[in-house]
């Protein structure tokens, strides 16, 4: 902001709660950010008003200006940002206000819940002084009385033991607990507007689902209007009351919840929701992707933004930027001018279908070829602690005794939480090495008993593709040499790898003319496509996915998902897939494996295992999924799991899940002596060959 | 319990790091340096044969296998912590106690300076970034670390001899430790103040410039970090975050650099001690080499070893008292 | 990044904190916050990254600075002997300490020569001197460094055992001791340059190996080792082209910190030998005589000064270029 031009404030008092304002007024807010480029136009004329006690969902992919708009009312943007507009709080303008004036409202009036809660906090200070802080900045507390509220605020955010936990220092917390302390010191002081921006993105699903929960509890206790700031479609219909879909630095559609999700009038919403796989339901035709890139925002031309990936846009949809105006519904906004033709028509009569060819009629699953069989893999890693102080404390059994196999054209998903052991074990056997303890046979062969070439060329069978398209091609090299490198060091003729790369790159959708292209000149969806190219560049039989959407924005995944679902077919691959996001893989998979601590709790075919759970920890897990679809999704009975995940360097004893276990609590005491006591194996369940669990008391429960 | 334990261990590695250090200096000084040279051979006066048996009783005759004199020296270090004589016959242990004497006089106040001066310039440039305040403060950094210590040091002297003769008074003492004094109350220590003046600059002007430059780019790199945002969103005004949370956490890392500062300091002031005159450690790293004075030169090897090895492990200790990541849990 | 750990930093008086810079592909706080860095369809609009860096260098003042100065010495080290009225071995009988004229523009010493013919000449042997030490300790760091990431942790203990052990032996002594015994031979400055690498190399390799070490686990090392890719073939092109930038910044610290190896060494006499003449010589000689004639010593002192003034402002501008995701930096 320009110092010269500072505006004049008919008062310095602070915003207070008057009956009938809105708590959060944005009125046409630009923001605008110089950079090397040139100056990118972040935030474009947004409206918004959050009224008391009413949750707004601001959504939208990367780049689309939620958060630039969030800090914007936190007055806590970079300093060379221009902030044109207005923002008012309780009718009292923010915008253009000093530093000092601005401190006193926020954490006060206004309090923030960032995105990553592992580096929200200080290091150096201890939870509890970090909070008395917060108090103490606003209020005539004395050190005493600020200590008394902070223990009992980090009670209400269920903290257990918080004279205890106080005192301790934020890496000694895990990241769901760091969020709930995040989350006690923004409602320290009661504030009238919460915003939460992504609170949830960093964390686990069930620990996702604690702090929705604990976000529900917070606004109810404060009565703040909340701005939910995220990408995920499932926390929005479960929390948000109105909802504001941003593209491009505006807000393109808003409206009511339910008015959104059932009665979209944009074609942006209704290909964010047609592109999201639903975790609920049993969907065999492939998903419909918005096919693009959002645009960039430094030089936007003129006419609608969405227009060039819209399957509606026409003529007129260039000439002029859409305004957001009233719709044939009430108190619903859309800035398309072709809403009306939207009305009563579902997504897959608006965008085009892409063809998948089924797959060729196969025998039974135990006539197919056993690609990949892995029997009592374990893997173990010395756990070590402390940073200077180093030592070894233990040791960590990442795998703990795992089985499976994967048949031809077989899709299996390998899912679980973060450090339930996923990763470990598809490194463990893209290794080829002999496993510590157990068999991994690929393609008959058993990788104890490989020589060196031997390996290389049980290499060439078994391809990866990575989490992250950015962080797997080699930003150095131009796409061609990429796509050649696993040709030129595997014996392919040198003559012909430059027809192959073509024909790649023509595999995957890439235009071959790009070959020379760097991987920036790309979107994360085509360097992912790269990634897969580069994958079946030597036709492997089989190929590890690590989380190869996650990385993705929901209107991008939803393509490569379609592009990893042809290939499958057409080439006769088989996947081992493995995911985080359960919609991905009840959309993708034939069959599931659910991990936890190391083990594989519950094996089986996708919908079975979905729809009927056994083990209470797959029912958790997928009852934490939230569904888009609000309806549905606030009609759920979820089933909250206490705590984290255990230390793996110390697995309780028996069943590892029996301390968080919610059957476990329902058992009596001879029951419950046999979790503790012995470890529940895989076992078939429920008299089926293909369905395994390892639970003493399996019952199955449906939880969408 | 473990950290003593693992101190124990470190501090066993580092004996081990230390005796073959000083063990390769020993053999390197003992091949290269030839005591015989510290004598004027040409001189028709000199008794070479007394020069020859002295140098012998000293083990440190070249004639001597260098085995041989290894496995004395050892002896000699280790049964009667005695570092042996110069090739004039002086004894090396009383020697080096002066010398460490008079480094420590001379560079105490210097560190102290060149860390706190470095750490509030760091920080007060990092906050005022792009300001023309932090443009001027850089620019005078990079000058001094740009200025080689004995170029500042001799310029300071001209500077100093030129302001001497324009006043006609004697107020920049740039020679030894002590000069003459009145022999009033305190002019003792007012003299030792003087003499001390310019050398403690030329020694921690070029550390501050480096310790300034260091504070501010942990100070820069934090100010961004999620941590201060938070509290800047808890409603803390922009200066309390920056002292309480920045700086607070930027610090941490100059502990380490701090440590190897304070270890290099000692044998560091080499060129100071020789532009001033003092005779400190420093000096002597020089001068024994220079006097091939073998016994002499791998005391001071193992002097600067165990000043590096003290540096590493006063570093770990700061570290783990102001970083509760890394204190015991 | 930052070690914790014994002798990780500092050992040197290296100006710039080595061990801060971050490696170039730090997390992205949040995406939404630089729009800059928002995905851009494939279009040519966006800047080649050597242009971007080259434009935010040359943006910098110091930048500036660094670059002309420097390229004004090097001119000055190149055409200065075709310049100079007298060679630098040659004695002017008739101007013993003589101070600066039309004759001698930077004056003479006491033994009559020309103190112009010797800076240029000092001037010339310090750069080379700085130059080949820093261009050898980063191949070296860079090979030893990524090769002890790759190869995992035995390879990187020994690494840091060695390192640890050359950072204990004092390398001033053991580099003075030796070039003492070789005082008078013909090849001083090159055994000087073999010396100072071979004791220069263990931070910079330390570093690397610490950035490397992330390196190692991204994606497309362990994809290319994956596809058999062999493991030379990956360290040298996938794994060392990623701290290039380092590399570079680095070898401006190591261009510093060589000349003032040089130049202190041979200040006292070790170092570069007497036929031989470098402005660590020149200094040594000329600081007795400073008090009554300045010229002797300043001179050299001053394109000494301005020697590592453009190259620590080089690597100053170098450093906020190459990696303006660390805030730091921006000198004048």
């Amino acid at each position: 902001m320009s110092k010269k031009d500072k505006p004049v404030f008919e008062s310095d008092a602070l915003p207070e709660r008057q009956p009938g304002v809105p708590v959060l007024q944005i009125a046409d807010l630009n923001v605008r950010f110089p950079s090397e480029d040139g100056v990118v136009h972040a935030v474009r004329g947004v409206n918004l008003t959050v009224n008391a006690g009413e949750v707004v969902g601001l959504v939208g992919e990367s780049g689309s200006g939620k958060s630039v708009t969030s800090m914007s009312v936190m007055g806590l943007l970079d300093e060379n940002a221009h902030v044109e507009g207005s923002i008012k709080l309780h009718g009292t303008e923010l915008l253009g206000r000093s530093d000092d004036w601005m401190s006193e409202v926020r954490g006060k009036k206004v309090a923030m819940v960032f995105q990553d809660p592992l580096s929200a906090l200080t290091p150096v200070y201890t939870i509890g002084d970090q909070i008395v802080e917060a108090l103490q900045i606003h209020g005539k507390y004395s050190d005493a009385e600020a200590w008394d509220r902070a223990l009992e605020l980090l009670r209400m955010v269920g903290i257990p033991n918080p004279e205890v936990r106080a005192k301790n220092f934020p890496h000694e917390f895990s990241g769901g607990m760091r969020q709930r302390v995040v989350i006690a010191m923004a409602i320290a002081n009661d504030p009238d507007l919460i915003i939460a921006d992504e609170p949830t993105t960093a964390l686990d699903v069930t620990i996702q689902a604690q702090i929705l929960d604990l976000l529900r509890v917070a606004q109810r206790e404060t009565h703040a209007g909340v701005v939910m700031i995220t990408h995920d479609l499932g926390v929005v219909a479960g929390l948000a009351d109105r909802v504001a879909v941003m593209y491009a630095g505006r807000i393109v559609e808003r409206a009511d919840v339910n008015d959104v999700f059932y009665h979209s009038r944009h074609p942006y919403t209704v290909g964010l929701l047609g592109s999201l796989p639903r975790p609920d339901l049993d969907k065999d035709e492939p998903l419909t992707p918005v096919e693009g890139n959002p645009p960039s925002l430094l030089n936007l031309p003129p006419g609608c933004p969405f227009a060039p990936r819209c399957p509606m846009a026409s003529e007129e949809c260039l000439a002029a930027e859409p305004d957001l105006l009233e719709t044939d519904l009430a108190g619903h906004t859309s800035a398309c001018i072709k809403f009306a033709s939207l009305s009563d028509k579902k997504y897959e009569e608006i965008y085009p279908h892409e063809e998948i060819p089924a797959a060729a009629e196969q025998g039974t699953r135990e006539d197919a070829e056993v690609i990949l069989h892995v029997d009592g893999l374990v893997k173990t890693y010395p756990l070590m602690k402390g940073s200077v102080f180093k030592r070894r404390v233990g040791t960590v059994h990442a795998v703990d005794h795992i089985s499976f196999d994967i048949r031809a054209g077989e899709t299996l998903g390998l899912v679980g939480e973060s450090g339930c052991g996923k990763t470990t074990t598809i490194m463990s056997i893209l290794e080829l090495a002999k496993p510590e303890e157990g068999r991994v046979v690929v393609l008959g062969k058993d990788t104890a008993e490989l020589s060196k070439s031997d390996r290389k060329l049980v290499r060439q069978d078994l391809q990866v593709v990575f989490q992250d398209p950015m962080a797997s091609l080699d930003p150095r090299l131009p796409i061609y040499d990429i796509i050649a490198e696993p040709l030129k060091y595997n014996g392919y003729p040198k003559a012909r790898i430059a027809s192959r790369v073509e024909e790649l790159m023509a595999l995957v959708g890439l235009e071959p003319a790009h070959a020379n292209r760097y991987p920036r000149n790309f979107s994360g969806g085509q360097k992912q496509r790269v990634g897969i190219a580069r994958a079946l560049a030597l036709e492997p039989r089989l190929l590890v996915l690590d989380e190869p959407v996650s990385a993705l924005d929901v209107s991008i995944q939803a393509g490569v998902l379609n592009l990893l679902e042809r290939l499958r077919v057409e080439m006769g691959l088989s996947y081992l897939f493995v995911a985080h996001d359960l919609s991905v893989v009840r959309h993708i998979a034939h069959r599931v494996a659910v991990m936890y601590l190391g083990r594989i709790v519950e094996l089986g075919p996708v919908g079975e295992v979905f729809d009927h759970p056994e083990h209470p920890y797959s029912q958790s897990l997928l009852s934490a999924i939230p569904v888009p679809d609000p309806v549905k999704e606030r009609a759920r009975n979820r089933i909250l799991l206490q705590g984290d995940l255990p230390s793996p360097a110390n697995p309780p004893s028996g069943c590892p899940f029996h301390t968080r276990c919610p059957k476990f609590q329902t058992l009596d005491e001879a029951d419950r002596a046999r979790c503790t006591g012995e470890t529940p194996l895989l076992a078939s369940a429920g008299g089926q060959v293909d369905r395994q669990v390892a639970c003493h008391f399996p019952e199955g429960v449906s939880v969408f | 319990m473990f950290v003593l334990r693992y101190l124990a261990r470190r501090i066993v590695n580092y004996a081990i790091l230390l005796f073959i250090a000083v063990s390769l200096g020993y053999l390197v000084a003992s091949a290269a340096l030839d005591p015989r040279n510290a004598f004027d051979w040409t001189n028709p006066n000199l008794n070479k044969a007394a020069v020859n048996a002295s140098l012998t009783q000293y083990n440190i005759n070249p004639d001597t296998s260098i085995w041989l004199r290894y496995g004395r020296w050892l002896r000699m270090v280790f049964l009667h912590w005695n570092w042996g004589w110069t090739p004039r016959g002086e004894a090396i242990n009383s020697l080096i106690a002066t010398r460490i004497g008079v480094s420590v006089r001379l560079v105490t106040i210097g560190t102290i300076l060149s860390l706190v001066g470095g750490v509030a310039v760091g920080a007060w440039s990092a906050v005022r970034q792009y300001h023309w305040s932090d443009r001027i403060v850089s620019f005078i950094c990079m000058l001094l670390i740009s200025t080689p210590t004995m170029v500042l040091a001799v310029v300071m002297q001209l500077g100093a001899t030129r302001f001497n003769q324009a006043t006609g008074t004697q107020f920049f003492q740039f020679i030894g430790e002590t000069g003459q004094h009145p022999s009033y109350f305190g002019a003792g220590l007012i003299d030792r103040l003087q003499h001390l003046l310019l050398p403690t600059i030329s020694l921690a002007a070029l550390s501050m410039a480096t310790y300034s430059r260091y504070q501010r780019n942990l100070m820069l790199d934090t100010l961004g970090a999620d941590y201060v945002r938070t509290a800047r969103a808890k409603g803390l005004r922009k200066s309390r975050a920056i002292r309480h949370h920045a700086l607070r956490n930027a610090i941490i890392p100059m502990a380490t650099y701090f440590a190897f500062g304070v270890a290099q300091v000692f044998v560091g002031a080499t060129i100071t001690e020789q532009v001033y005159g003092w005779n400190g450690m420093g000096l002597y790293s020089v001068t024994s080499i220079q006097q091939q004075d073998i016994n002499g030169t791998v005391a001071v090897v193992a002097f600067s070893g165990v000043c590096v090895l003290a540096g590493a492990l006063l570093s770990d200790i700061l570290i783990a008292a102001i970083d509760p990541r890394v204190r015991a849990r | 990044m930052t070690e914790p750990n014994f002798s990780a930093a500092g050992a040197t008086n290296r100006p710039e904190g080595s061990t801060s810079t971050a490696p170039a592909t730090g997390p992205q706080l949040d995406p939404d916050l630089d729009p800059a860095e928002a995905e851009a369809p494939a279009s040519g609009k966006r800047l080649s990254r050597n242009r971007l860096i080259w434009r935010r260098f040359w943006r910098s003042t110091g930048g500036k600075i660094g670059v002309i100065g420097l390229a004004l010495v090097l001119l000055l080290a190149i055409v200065g002997p075709s310049l100079a009225r007298w060679d630098y071995w040659v004695v002017d009988d008739n101007a013993f300490l003589s101070p600066p004229s039309a004759d001698h523009w930077f004056g003479t010493n006491q033994g009559g020569f020309d103190i112009f013919a010797m800076t240029v000449e000092g001037l010339r042997k310090s750069m080379v001197i700085g130059f080949m030490v820093a261009a050898i300790v980063e191949i070296l760091a860079a090979l030893i460094g990524a090769s002890a990431a790759y190869f995992g942790k035995r390879v990187g203990a020994i690494l840091q055992w060695i390192t640890d052990l050359l950072l204990v032996i004092p390398s001033f002594l053991i580099i003075a001791i030796i070039s003492q015994h070789t005082a008078g031979s013909r090849n001083s400055t090159w055994m000087l340059i073999i010396l100072l690498s071979a004791f220069s190399w263990m931070i910079s390799a330390r570093v690397i190996r610490a950035m490397t070490l992330s390196l190692v686990s991204l994606d497309y090392v362990t994809a290319a080792k994956f596809m058999s890719v062999p493991s030379f073939v990956v360290i040298v092109k996938h794994v060392i082209p990623n701290v290039a930038s380092y590399l570079i910044i680095d070898f401006t610290l190591g261009v510093v910190s060589a000349i003032l190896g040089e130049t202190t060494l041979s200040f006292f006499g070790f170092g570069v030998q007497k036929p031989e003449t470098s402005l660590g010589t020149l200094l040594g000689d000329g600081m007795g005589s400073a008090t009554t004639s300045p010229w002797v010593f300043l001179f050299p002192a001053g394109v000494l000064v301005i020697l590592l003034l453009c190259v620590n402002f080089m690597g100053d501008a170098l450093r906020d270029a190459i990696d303006p995701s660390s805030k730091s930096g921006g000198a004048a």
